[in-house]
């Protein structure tokens, strides 16, 4: 098939997604049919496998190319594919499924992807298509810096934010690693993506791999490391084995290794595998991880940028993170920056999870609000009834009432509204939740989840979880649960003063969320006067 | 079998032996070689056997104890061989969000074992995963590695049916 792809120029090229999400509902058998198909008929077609768009309420998507643009058809069953090749699927021939040019469907034409902008065009393995659609530019400007300083300082200036949750200046990090001297320096990619409703570092792994890549590479240059760890969560099977043949097409290529790009810098990436550990995707207990123990959080100070992995300064970034990088450095930080409000600059991939029409990921500039996301992209609940709750930045983010779907989705704008952004992951719920019980699995999972270093964490969890279960047993008696509310917000208050790191001490807001918007749900009266503690310092 | 330094390694008679020494072959010398040793030891057997507890330990100069309690503190890694298939179904919100609990409900009726449990035919084990990446095609099940997205109980019976547990 690829032999006479190629031998014949005029062959079309259709595309169908290799994404793991994709191929969760099909794409694979979509593609053997297609494969089949065209073969039974003698047709010479080049089957690219690219990665997802990111709208997953129309995978598997299948797209031709046409001189007039890229054409859709979606979501495709294997069953449609006879009848999609009969229509002309080849040549974007009319069919039920078409949808038309794939650019002006809304849910993308509206987008503004910058890291995201190849993801779904290419062939995520091909470095001949990466390069053509602008891969390795952000990497050659690096290379032709003056120093790792001024790259360093390109980032600053772009005012990227760390987009695994905390939010910290990329920038700033990456400058106390360079500052630190070393004999040995590390760039720690966290692709631990642990959090409910979040997908988008597992898509730039199966499908834009060389994007982080190059920005790890790029981190190395301006930070002075020449040794990079990816620790991939083990949940990603599909993520590993592709950036695993990504990492081995690099450097076959010389985009990776001793002599990049023919420049004489040196940097290298090593896969590392995570094993079933929430906790991992805190940053040091990612990197107690990697050095072979037990993923304990460690007492900060000191910081891994300047103690980190095996004890050397470490940048420790996560995916989206690193991902951003090369097309600061291509584009220019005032490029990127122009993107976004306030201290938020730039774009975020935002997810649209759960009980949710038209889920998928809406790469927008920070500083649109909820509303537009949920109802203007999403096409509101999948169920159709009416919205109660949306959990945004993972399984620590609080619940949100529909009431606060106005904010606009800025760190600290969200952050204000009693919400926070987390990783951009936003999980939809309709009217038939049970927030007490969201609340008391909030608990749950921290007592499963805690490393157990802590006190507030590893016990407090579990006297959440029985607290939060006598609310519940007395509501169902029809007893009033004032006094045990009372000792949950007691409780909930040691945690988040009182835990080493965000596992403990933000457990708390959903539960709270969830105690404060929807008390009828704990059978207790009108919503109660106390608001979430600790948002504003534990934000950043 | 010669290990990295050069040492005889005592060949193992059974098969668990052999995935050790490999592993540990294949990892020595490597910083923080202990989780890419397990893992590789679970690649191949499915678990990690007691006796791969002092090996690994003598391996890399460690103490029992560390070993062990590595082995303990990550959900992934087993004590035991697991069914001849394993289903890991997400109880993360996301998929909550669209019914886990009663898909949940719906396979440990269907296998007669619990989350954690292996169905008395040894066909299937039940295991509970936080959080797929599939979040847009809840709820997520994972079946010997190969990702299922919008699992209703049909789509879960069929695939039981695939591992060959009875309609």
């Amino acid at each position: 098939m690829t032999v006479a792809a190629t031998t014949a120029a005029s062959a079309a090229r259709v595309f169908v997604p290799r994404d793991s999400a994709a191929c969760s509902v099909g794409a694979d058998e979509v593609a053997d049919a297609l494969r089949a198909e065209l073969a039974r008929r003698g047709q010479s077609v080049q089957i690219v496998r690219n990665g997802s768009r990111g709208a997953f309420w129309l995978e598997p998507l299948v797209e031709v190319a046409t001189p007039a643009g890229r054409i859709a058809y979606g979501p495709v069953a294997a069953g449609d594919v006879p009848g999609l090749v009969d229509a002309g699927l080849t040549t974007g021939g009319e069919h039920p499924l078409r949808l038309g040019p794939t650019d002006a469907i809304p849910y993308f034409a509206r987008q503004e992807r910058l890291t995201f902008a190849r993801m779904g065009v290419t062939d995520p393995l091909s470095l001949d298509d990466y390069q053509a659609h602008g891969g390795w530019r952000g990497l050659r400007a690096a290379l032709a810096a003056a120093s790792g300083a001024d790259v360093v300082e390109e980032v600053v200036r772009s005012g990227l934010r760390g987009r695994g949750g905390a939010a910290f200046p990329a920038g700033i990090k990456w400058r106390t690693v360079a500052a630190t001297p070393a004999r040995q320096k590390y760039v720690a990619c966290n692709a631990d993506e642990g959090d409910s409703g979040t997908y988008s570092d597992r898509m730039i792994m199966e499908g834009d791999p060389f994007v982080l890549i190059e920005g790890m590479t790029i981190a190395g240059l301006a930070v002075g490391a020449t040794s990079g760890f990816i620790y991939i969560r083990s949940e990603y099977p599909d993520a590993e084995r592709t950036f695993a043949a990504a990492l081995a097409a690099a450097r076959a290529a010389g985009c990776l290794g001793r002599d990049i790009l023919g420049q004489g810098r040196a940097f290298d990436i090593e896969i590392r595998r995570g094993a079933g550990a929430y906790i991992c995707g805190e940053e040091t207990a990612m990197l107690e991880s990697l050095e072979g123990k037990r993923g304990m959080v460690r007492p900060k100070p000191p910081l891994p940028a300047v103690a980190g992995l095996f004890g050397l300064p470490t940048v420790i970034n996560n995916v989206i993170t690193l991902a951003s990088v090369p097309v600061i450095l291509d584009k220019g930080a005032k490029h990127y920056a122009d993107y976004g409000m306030g201290r938020s600059r730039g774009t975020l991939p935002f997810q649209l999870a759960g009980n949710i029409k038209r889920g998928g990921l809406v790469e927008k500039a920070f500083g649109l609000t909820l509303r537009e996301l949920i109802y203007d992209f999403g096409g509101g609940t999948a169920s159709g009834r009416p919205l109660r709750a949306v959990q945004v930045g993972g399984p620590l983010g609080p619940y949100l009432p529909e009431s606060k779907l106005d904010t606009p989705l800025d760190y600290e704008a969200l952050s204000a509204a009693g919400g926070m952004v987390g990783h951009g992951g936003v999980v939809v719920f309709d009217d038939t939740v049970d927030m007490a019980r969201m609340a008391r699995y909030a608990m749950e999972f921290c007592a499963h989840e805690s490393c157990g270093k802590c006190t507030p964490c590893r016990i407090g969890a579990v006297r959440g979880v029985e607290v939060i279960d006598r609310i519940r047993k007395g509501k169902s008696r029809g007893a009033q649960g004032d006094g045990q509310a009372a000792l949950l917000r007691d409780l909930c208050d040691t945690m988040v003063g009182g835990s080493l790191c965000a596992m403990g001490g933000m457990t708390p807001l959903p539960v709270l969320s969830a105690l404060d918007h929807f008390p009828q749900d704990f059978g207790l009266g009108a919503p109660s006067a106390p608001s979430t503690p600790g948002m504003k310092s534990k934000g950043t | 079998m010669t290990g990295r330094e050069g040492i005889a390694v005592p060949a193992a008679a059974d098969a668990a032996g052999d995935a050790i020494t490999e592993a540990i072959a294949a990892h020595l010398g490597r910083a923080g070689a202990l989780m890419p040793m397990l893992h590789a030891v679970q690649d191949r057997l499915g678990f990690i056997p007691a006796d791969a507890v002092p090996r690994l330990a003598a391996a890399l100069n460690l103490s029992r104890a560390e070993v062990y309690g590595v082995v303990t503190f990550y959900h992934d890694f087993r004590n035991a061989p697991p069914g001849r298939h394993v289903l890991k179904v997400c109880r993360a919100e996301a998929c909550q969000a669209m019914g886990s609990d009663e898909l949940v409900a719906h396979l440990t009726g269907r296998l007669g074992a619990d989350v954690g449990e292996t169905s008395t035919d040894g066909a299937v084990t039940l295991e509970a995963v936080y959080c797929l990446g599939n979040c847009a095609l809840s709820p997520a099940v994972m079946l010997d590695g190969r990702l299922h997205g919008r699992v209703t109980a049909r789509r879960a019976d069929d695939l039981l049916a695939q591992c060959g547990a009875p309609r």
